[in-house]
């Protein structure tokens, strides 16, 4: 990203459509979490459920991935390990060039985002086709993702129309959705015929059974994952559960709290290849467990829970600040609250600790998150860590360093007050930024220590 | 002041350490915790020269002392083993309410005086949701008062863009945020739009002046001590 946070931020409040598309389609997300949780209790005890359920998995994050492992491998999946994203990339390189794949379809994943694997298959001329219609919209418009779920939720019905117009040179009805989503289906089908590998993410993968499973609503991913003769998994290392029967409660969580729905429309459990006197099915299937810094993450005993996540998406749904800026200002894989405490990790507070300072700490995101991460709390652990690793200005630490001595010392504190009170001088100690669009508040003649001491005194 | 005389209408004598500042939160919540701590622990002392009720009126500051300092105090002793702070924390946070949810069944309702009725506006913070859980007391305190008709706005349980240094350090999605806030409060066409948490006061009516051009009839911000301390005709000796 070659502009800072700020001026994304910008660009994206003064884009109207924008703003428009964003607000709408959180209030219908919000709405549709509210009315799929509308039993408080249960809400809590599923919740709670949850939470249990990724600490414990985290606790035990190296042995239950290390079964994972040895039961893929006995179901005859390929497991591969990537240290990094680049390692993952060229992993890929190898499996594609072993099949000899030209063409790849691909079911919807972050994984495959944060590894940039479009563009490096792109680049050594593999055609990767993303089979997800929020994806593909986005894939033709050559941009990213802004939703973690809903990857072209910034886009209204006519821009799409106007999009599949330029590019598969369709006559489009804006109005009409069926037919805009016949159009993408008609051009994915036979991607879907003629792709070489398969390539998916992982929703949950189970450890006891060495289970891949996948939740979608389109079938693409059941597809993608079936047609070719060779399916890639792609997940990070925190993905992993202990067994089957934590799916139940899991999957649950997640579809109502990314869409409001009970029951997603397909849930893929992939434990093998084809088998011998099976007719279809991938022949091989490969599983990449990526690492790309989680380890060190699950290692810190303060920001470990960010690994709990389960990509649900209800904390930038919620999130005030994503609902109006929209998720590409984040200019992160990972947009909205989730992102901002995962990417500082991840790449780095030169890179992404900005991304700490637009978050007013109300608290909406860690209420909305069905496996309790506490967002806020991790939030506030990560500008510290940023304060302490240099990342704050020099104005701020002096600023902060004033504040404490005034505070610490309450007879310079009541001299301050008393000297603002009297003199009226709040304009003083409100930045520029506050005051361009508010007044700054008036103080009262007398500060409320002088107040209670005259009280006091009289008789 | 408002907030003391309430106590005082509830029957209670009101011990005021001139000692106090701040509660920390500002450094606290931008990652200066280690700036923080010597004005938090300032702050636990302060109030544990006597063991009563602490009351916050400002469900923000109410919420760093009840919920953060132990947090905040955790692991942060110089000798291994010593947790007298976290301790202190936990003692301090026991005895912390937040004003008008403390005072809710301790009006003395019956008298009120009849007046003509008002429309006002809530603006039930973060804070006061989801770390005091008190937003229901400030609904009903005000339900409580049978001239009063209470409004909220759309999407009544945003933030309203304050956020304490988020309005300074991303000062465009916060006076955003803002603006679409007040937006919905002058909606509600209220007389008064209350609130008790200072924060969220400060920004909405720091932003309604500013626009308060626009305005035929401005809307009157007020913290909810005030405006019920204002329904009991309590004196006003400032």
């Amino acid at each position: 990203m070659n502009t800072n946070f700020a001026t994304r931020i910008r660009v994206a409040l003064s884009d109207p459509s924008l703003r428009a598309n964003f607000r709408g389609a959180m209030d219908f997300l919000q709405a549709k979490r509210r009315t799929a949780f509308s039993n408080e209790d249960e809400w809590t005890a599923l919740q709670r459920q949850g939470k249990a359920i990724r600490q414990q998995t985290l606790h035990q994050l190296p042995e239950l991935l290390e079964q994972l492992e040895h039961n893929c491998l006995q179901n005859g999946i390929n497991v591969h390990w990537a240290e990094d994203a680049e390692e993952a990339r060229q992993i890929f390189l190898t499996i594609a060039q072993e099949e000899n794949a030209k063409k790849v379809v691909k079911g919807k994943s972050m994984a495959t985002e944060e590894i940039g694997l479009n563009a490096f298959l792109e680049e050594h001329e593999i055609e990767c086709i993303e089979s997800d219609m929020g994806e593909y919209i986005v894939q033709l418009a050559e941009e990213t993702p802004s939703h973690i779920i809903m990857p072209a939720i910034h886009k209204n019905q006519a821009q799409i129309a106007e999009l599949f117009q330029d590019k598969l040179h369709e006559e489009c009805d804006a109005n009409n959705v069926d037919q805009l989503i016949g159009i993408g289906r008609k051009v994915l089908r036979q991607k879907f015929k003629h792709a070489d590998i398969g390539v998916s993410g992982v929703n949950f993968a189970i450890a006891d059974s060495g289970t891949l499973c996948l939740v979608e609503n389109e079938g693409n991913g059941r597809l993608s994952t079936t047609a070719p003769k060779a399916h890639i998994a792609l997940m990070g290392i925190e993905k992993v559960i202990p067994n089957l029967s934590c799916l139940p409660t899991l999957q649950s969580l997640l579809t109502r709290s990314a869409t409001g729905q009970h029951i997603t429309t397909y849930l893929n459990l992939i434990t093998s290849p084809r088998k011998q006197d099976e007719h279809d099915g991938p022949l091989k299937v490969h599983l990449i467990l990526l690492d790309n810094g989680r380890s060190r993450i699950a290692q810190d005993e303060a920001l470990h829970t960010t690994l709990a996540c389960i990509r649900c998406g209800a904390c930038m749904n919620h999130c005030p600040v994503y609902t109006r800026i929209g998720g590409h200002a984040y200019g992160s894989t990972y947009p909205g609250p989730i992102g901002q405490i995962l990417t500082p990790q991840l790449n780095g507070m030169d890179e992404a600790g900005e991304l700490l300072d637009a978050c007013s700490l109300n608290g909406a995101c860690g209420e909305a998150c069905p496996v309790g991460i506490e967002l806020p709390e991790l939030m506030r652990e990560l500008r510290q860590r940023k304060h302490h690793s240099k990342h704050t200005t020099y104005t701020e630490h002096i600023i902060w360093r004033v504040w404490k001595r005034i505070h610490r010392h309450p007879k310079l504190y009541y001299a301050a007050t008393r000297t603002l009170s009297r003199l009226g001088l709040s304009r003083t100690i409100f930045p520029k930024a506050w005051r361009q669009t508010r007044h700054t508040p008036m103080p009262a003649k007398q500060s409320l220590h002088q107040q209670l001491k005259a009280r006091k005194q009289r008789p | 002041m408002d907030a003391i005389k309430l106590l005082e209408l509830a029957g209670y004598e009101v011990v005021f350490p001139q000692a106090q500042t701040c509660c920390g939160q500002p450094a606290y919540n931008s990652g200066f915790k280690d700036l923080s701590l010597d004005v938090i622990r300032h702050t636990i002392n302060t109030f544990s020269q006597h063991s009563l009720p602490l009351i916050v009126p400002s469900a923000s500051c109410a919420g760093m002392i009840k919920h953060h300092y132990q947090h905040a105090l955790k692991k942060e002793s110089a000798l291994p083993n010593d947790d007298t702070d976290a301790k202190n924390a936990a003692e301090l946070a026991e005895r912390t309410f937040e004003l008008i949810d403390f005072l809710l069944d301790k009006l003395p309702y019956h008298r009120l005086k009849k007046r003509p009725s008002m429309r006002v506006c809530l603006h039930q913070s973060c804070s006061a949701q989801r770390e005091m859980k008190v937003a229901a007391s400030w609904e009903k305190i005000l339900i409580r008062m049978p001239h009063i008709d209470v409004l909220k706005p759309q999407y009544a349980d945003e933030c309203c863009g304050f956020g304490g240094t988020f309005a300074v350090k991303s000062p465009d999605v916060s006076a955003v945020m803002t603006e679409d806030k007040c937006r919905a409060i002058l909606n509600t066409q209220a007389e008064y739009i209350v609130s008790g948490d200072c924060g969220c006061l400060m920004n909405l009516s720091g932003h309604l002046e500013h626009r308060i051009e626009h305005q035929e009839e401005p809307i009157k911000p007020m913290h909810l001590a005030s405006f019920i301390a204002q329904q009991f005709e309590l004196s006003d000796e400032h």
